[in-house]
């Protein structure tokens, strides 16, 4: 039995140097949204590239009752939009929200996947689109929220890709005004 | 070890906070150049030996009594607390200071340090520039050479690698600061020429720093190229005079208050620019900065087409046209250099030009974009604006401005939109700043790279802004 005991413990400990030793490989799983809850109604607002707009879609999907969970859930939604055939606003497929965590008070911070940010299309109007649906989306469906801040795989990153500014934080007001400005082109 | 971890960051961190005040030490590396605090002791000066080394390899120390034992790179150091010499991997050595441990922490004082390091890190390349605690390990040093043209006045500077100092303007001088460079200077510390818009460059160095300062009688501007390894410093353009004015009627006019010249019973007095503020010296009406570039392409239009390349095209288009009107314009980024969103607002923000225009070109849509800043919420505080928000005061005249550029490229049938854009360095700058995103009018990209369609468009820009031009140049 002791010499079990002490075998066990040299195993652990051989196994968690061994694990400390390695490189902790990033996190590709994807993230899937819950499968059961009941379902909510929610507004997306969705970006359209032309013209260049943000119009706001009524849906319904499952969400659970937990306001992470919810902002994750309506995100996902958000997202998924824009990776599907003939999408409006394209984004690279595999484009994810990792987490949501929501900072009281009114803060979110949304962790987007390298996927998203990488391929995204670069230019100005195009990656305030998506940064303004993403605000806008929250804030429609998540009470309380004021301001925004998006990382990517967790760390800073100080543009979407090379031109919406993202070491600032969103002022839900600030976008709101920035979508009632986009006018039709003349 | 987790506290080592947390050193690092420190050190990381520390140049943000030191004070100016503080007597410091910058050590130059071929990886990386790092700055930490001089502790004073007892008439001497004392640097902390495992801050030093934390960022050249793996580390750690241990303390028995008063003797403390470094471990660096697997090798061994022994050290004892008031004891002149230490035993080292290299060999014994023997500190002209006594070496020194606080609370498990063992400081050497700066004499000793290259000595000490040289046995620890077994290298015979440790310079240290002791007056001005400036330690360079192995092969790092840069250097510069300077080459002066005349007509007009340029001074170049060109570095043996890229730099990015911290640029201040004052009257009669152009001050470089370089925090992070292993600058060094050549034989003469003082180069004199004789010319009076750029008089001299003279080296210094002080407490960790290096500086190149450049004195002249007139403003000087700096901007950069060659990948950020040229440095031209040029005078700010005169604007241009009106016409003298007609003479004066002979009963004496009071003395208006914009700026023109007053009437008065005299002969015509010489014409004087215009300039809210009598003495204020000439500058660049317009900095118009060429997004991306160097390093950076931003968008791929096409696998010829570089938006870099582009936006520099339209940016030298739009400042030919504003300088055939008699407006002086800047093109922050002349060359294919790579600059910081926090360079180009810094080094736009030293030109105090009446408007800013970041140019930039997509394959997206059609037509322009024309954008102002949308503000990130921060908080200023005092006399001071915040960095994020430096944009706040002016955004009042950047929204009619880029108005005014959409009703001028609307004029000129090119399809517009006006926004607000979360853009650095937009929200950055103290003058008025817009954006302008170009895509091409029709479905080829390569329209972008037409002459025609690139004069079209700065047509347009120019005439947008020579509209709000009074406006523009009473405000700054």
């Amino acid at each position: 039995m002791l010499v079990a005991v002490l075998g066990l413990t040299a195993y652990l400990w051989q196994f968690k140097r061994t694990a400390a030793r390695l490189p902790i490989a990033p996190d590709s799983a994807h993230v899937a949204p819950p499968a059961t809850g009941p379902s909510e109604q929610v507004t997306l607002y969705v970006a359209y590239d032309s013209p260049p707009a943000l119009y706001a879609r009524a849906g319904t999907i499952p969400l659970s009752s937990g306001r992470q969970e919810r902002a994750e859930g309506v995100l996902r939604a958000l997202l998924a939009a824009y990776t599907e055939p003939e999408a409006p606003h394209p984004l690279p497929a595999g484009s994810e929200v990792r987490n949501v965590f929501l900072v009281d008070p009114g803060l979110a911070v949304v962790d987007l996947n390298s996927t998203l940010a990488n391929s995204h299309r670069s230019g100005i109007l195009t990656e305030e689109l998506t940064v303004a649906s993403i605000v806008q989306t929250l804030a429609a469906n998540v009470p309380g929220i004021t301001r925004v801040k998006i990382l990517v795989d967790g760390q800073e990153r100080e543009t979407l890709a090379g031109h919406a500014d993202l070491t600032a934080f969103y002022d839900v007001g600030n976008v709101q005004r920035m979508v009632e400005e986009m006018k039709p082109p003349q | 070890m987790r506290w080592s971890r947390l050193a690092c960051l420190a050190l990381v961190l520390l140049p943000a906070v030191l004070r100016a005040d503080e007597k410091r030490i910058t050590i130059y590396t071929s990886q990386t150049s790092y700055t930490l605090l001089v502790q004073e002791r007892s008439g001497q000066d004392f640097v902390g030996l495992l801050e030093i080394l934390e960022p050249l390899g793996s580390v750690s120390a241990t303390t028995q009594g008063r003797t403390w034992r470094l471990r660096f790179n697997g090798h061994n150091s022994e050290f004892t607390d008031g004891a002149s010499s230490a035993h080292t991997p290299e060999n014994d050595i023997n500190m002209p200071v006594p070496f020194r441990l606080e609370n498990g922490r063992g400081f050497v004082s700066l004499t000793a340090l290259p000595p000490v390091l040289s046995s620890v890190l077994g290298t015979k390349k440790v310079i240290f520039r002791e007056a001005a605690r400036r330690l360079f390990l192995g092969n790092v040093i840069l250097r510069y050479s300077t080459d002066f043209n005349r007509s007009p006045s340029r001074l170049l500077l060109n570095f043996t690698a890229a730099v990015s100092p911290r640029i201040a303007t004052e009257p009669g001088r152009l001050r470089m600061t370089f925090l992070r460079e292993p600058l060094v200077p050549g034989s003469n510390l003082t180069q004199t020429f004789d010319d009076r818009a750029i008089s001299s460059v003279s080296y210094s160095e002080a407490n960790g720093t290096a500086e190149l300062t450049v004195t002249g009688a007139s403003p000087l501007f700096a901007s950069f190229s060659n990948e950020g390894r040229t440095i031209t410093l040029s005078t700010a353009p005169q604007a241009k005079e009106p016409p003298a004015p007609a003479p004066p009627p002979t009963v004496p006019q009071p003395v208006p208050t914009q700026a023109q010249p007053a009437p008065t019973t005299m002969p015509p007095p010489a014409a004087a620019a215009p300039s809210p503020l009598p003495g204020t010296p000439h500058r660049y009406f317009a900095v118009l900065d060429a997004s991306h570039g160097g390093t950076e392409r931003g968008e791929a239009l096409s696998p010829t087409l570089a938006e870099k390349d582009l936006n520099l095209a339209f940016a030298r288009a739009l400042a030919q046209e504003l300088q055939s009107k008699g407006v002086s314009a800047l093109v922050l980024r002349d060359s294919d250099a790579t600059l910081t969103l926090d360079q180009r607002a810094a080094l736009a923000n030293s030109a105090h030009p009446a408007v800013y225009i970041a140019v930039h070109t997509s394959s997206q849509g059609r037509g322009v974009r024309v954008f102002h800043a949308l503000l990130p919420s921060a908080v200023s505080r005092g006399a001071f604006q915040a960095w994020e928000v430096a944009q706040a005061p002016v955004l009042a005249l950047a929204q009619p401005t880029a108005g005014s550029i959409v009703a001028g490229l609307r004029k000129h049938d090119v399809p517009t939109m006006e926004l607000a854009a979360p853009l650095r360095p937009l929200n950055n700058l103290i003058a008025p700043a817009i954006a302008i995103e170009i895509a091409p009018n029709s479905s080829s990209i390569e329209e972008l790279n037409s002459a025609a369609y690139q004069q079209n468009i700065a047509a347009g820009v120019a005439e947008g802004i020579l509209a709000l031009r009074d406006r523009l140049e009473s405000a700054r």
